[in-house]
């Protein structure tokens, strides 16, 4: 049932004109949204926006060309310190520092790709977790960054547009959003993506073929970590200030729990996955106000527990589904939906 | 040079704590290639447990320890039978979100229990308590640490190299298939694995407690444990004891002459600076991957 035929059907972004209309209703309703909401939901959707960027690149790398990297916090934090810094210090304008950070950090992201040409498995993750860690140490460090009081953002203006306000940030988030998943869509399409894939499949096989494994390993971690990059710079202005303790370990493992969760290997998989980690994450915040399990949560911490540490229920919901989701359904929640989408497709039989 | 020898002493000495963290992950590692990344918190539990027992029960510290190291024992192979055999098609990526999964859920669960503050345990040695040499300064726990480090490696070598079991273990590292066919249970086998290598982590989370005691406490020593058994190689019990007591020594050194800013982070540097020139550790023999 998705026999592709030629080389066209592979790569075209809508196989039908209904597609066609349900993709520009949900463009649409992206950007009618904020003028529907309060300034809370618009928040969380930024949240939401940045995290989904990160999620596929981080894809792009764990998904596609089969690599783990457990240290994308570090890039996240090149990429926002990198916007901040040449904002304020150097006078950048916005729109040429973002896209400055972000090489930088692929740059960085080229550099960490290059071990792995030796490396795999618990290797490659203790590697990459050593760089992320590494990161943010360094950056603490630094005069110019702020040292460990952090750093304000400054107002973004796009010429004599100021966007000080989370709605007005939206309509920039959700433009490069959409513009850098197309990218990644396209570029998965590619000759490219397919060398990524192949890599991941049989690197040596892939070599043999006369895929050229250094350069598309180091691309796959420069690719991963420009959006990262990107990511990172944009996170800056969602939280108006950045210090190094924001880009923690605990980042990067729930950055691979959101492409992990979603779906290895999937663009809808990272989205979903980046969704919602990212609206539990808001939620179980402030686990007390859930109605009804606040109140048994209360109680239940009050007598075996303790009532201090009942934010830390959200390490122990997001564990759980990690597990659940390498133990029972390892596509995914991808996997959950092309299931559902057979049954129904074959439906009755 | 007293300074250096002091220092050295300390490195030795931190060198211990990374040395039974990654003996443990090395453990795991040797039997069923799945890098752990929940070590830490299935110590840290332990050591919680222990603490309650002290504290809460007022047990007396050999009967509170033996019963911990029940404890542990019983919670490696709980782990181990309920989540690890589970897993459908096992992969490295796959292993590292389940043990990152578990290593989540324990966290949250101390820290939801024991409440995040910084804790004491009533430990019979202080962390203060310590002998003079000279002009040098020996805690008593640091050396207690570095004894137990030691004799741990030797019984493990020991138990790896001559005993059934550890033959058993050996082998199913091996060729789990061709270990079942000469009548080897892999998943009993297993199971016991998991069971020492808590018990081997638990004997490091009580032996870090005394002198740090907060549910995050377990993460440096886990991750420097991990990053010594990587530098040995993940499957040599010897080379991950060297590898553990210089990344703490040249730690050390490095904090006293270069940059004590940057002391915790020169680990990983080294981490990768040998990774490249020997990508599959110091001590390890490569094996040739094939198509």
């Amino acid at each position: 049932m998705d026999m592709k035929r030629d080389y066209y059907e592979d790569v075209q972004l809508f196989t039908s004109p209904v597609v066609v209309f349900w993709f520009a209703v949900l463009i649409g309703s992206l950007y009618l949204f904020p003028l529907v909401v309060d300034n809370y939901y618009i928040y969380v959707a930024n949240y939401i926006a940045i995290n989904i960027i990160v999620a596929a690149g981080l894809n792009l790398l764990v998904g596609y060309t089969g690599q783990i990297s457990l240290g994308h916090a570090g890039f996240f934090a090149i990429g926002a310190y990198g916007t901040v810094v040449l904002m304020a210090k150097a006078g950048f304008p916005f729109l040429l520092a973002l896209p400055c950070a972000a090489f930088i950090a692929a740059f960085f992201g080229f550099l960490l790709g290059l071990p792995p040409l030796r490396l795999e498995g618990p290797y490659l993750a203790i590697a990459t977790l050593g760089f992320g860690l590494t990161i943010t140490q360094i950056i603490g460090r630094i005069e110019l960054f702020g040292g460990r009081d952090g750093l304000h953002a400054p107002d973004i203006t796009i010429g004599s547009w100021v966007l000080d306000t989370d709605k007005e940030f939206y309509f920039l988030l959700i433009t490069l959003t959409i513009f850098l998943l197309l990218f990644m869509r396209n570029l998965i399409k590619t000759r490219v993506g397919r060398a990524f894939i192949a890599i991941r499949d049989a690197d040596i096989a892939a070599q043999t073929m006369g895929v050229n494994i250094i350069y598309y390993k180091t691309l796959a971690f420069a690719v991963s970590a420009f959006y990262a990059g990107i990511a990172g710079g944009l996170y800056a202005f969602v939280l108006k200030f950045i210090e190094p303790e924001i880009f923690t370990l605990l980042m990067s493992i729930m950055f691979l729990a959101m492409v992990v969760v979603g779906g290895l290997g999937s663009m809808m998989g990272a989205i979903v996955g980046a969704t919602l980690l990212c609206w539990l994450d808001l939620k179980l915040r402030n686990i007390l106000d859930i109605p009804y399990i606040g109140d048994w949560l209360e109680q239940l911490s009050k007598q075996w527990f303790t009532l201090t540490g009942v934010s830390n229920i959200q390490y122990i919901v997001f564990g759980s589904i990690m597990i659940g989701i390498v133990l029972f359904e390892p596509l995914g929640l991808y996997g959950v939906w092309i299931r559902t989408k057979k049954y129904w497709r074959t439906w009755p039989f | 040079m007293i300074d250096l020898i002091q220092m050295i002493v300390n490195g030795i000495a931190v060198g211990s704590s990374y040395a039974l963290m990654g003996l443990a992950m090395v453990i795991i590692y040797k039997t069923s290639e799945v890098p752990n990344f929940a070590q830490g918190e299935m110590a840290l539990i332990s050591s919680y447990f222990a603490m309650m027992l002290l504290s809460s029960f007022n047990m007396s510290v050999y009967s509170a320890f033996l019963l911990t190291f029940v404890f542990a024992v019983f919670l490696g192979c709980f782990l181990e039978f309920a989540i690890l055999r589970r897993a459908k098609e096992p992969n490295v990526l796959g292993m590292i979100v389940v043990t990152i999964g578990i290593e989540m859920v324990l966290l949250g669960f101390v820290s939801w229990k024991f409440g995040a503050e910084q804790k004491t345990m009533p430990f019979p040695i202080g962390p203060y308590d310590s002998f003079i040499i000279g002009d040098i300064f020996i805690s008593k726990l640091e050396v207690l640490t570095l004894v137990a480090a030691v004799l741990l490696m030797s019984v493990l070598y020991l138990f790896f190299k001559y005993s059934k079991l550890g033959l058993a273990m050996k082998a199913t590292q091996q060729n789990s298939v061709a270990a079942q066919i000469v009548g080897i249970r892999t998943n009993r086998i297993m199971m016991m694995t998991w069971g020492i290598s808590s018990l081997v982590g638990a004997v490091a989370g009580l032996l870090i407690s005394p002198t740090i005691m907060h549910p995050f406490m377990m993460w440096d020593p886990m991750l420097k444990g991990f990053a010594a058994a990587v530098m040995g190689g993940m499957t040599s019990l010897p080379g991950v004891v060297i590898a553990a007591y210089m990344l703490g020594v040249i730690e050390n050194l490095f904090g006293g002459y270069v940059s004590i800013e940057f002391k915790t982070v020169v680990a990983f540097v080294i981490i990768v600076l040998v990774l490249c020139i020997k990508p599959s550790g110091l001590f390890a023999r490569h094996y040739v991957k094939k198509v």
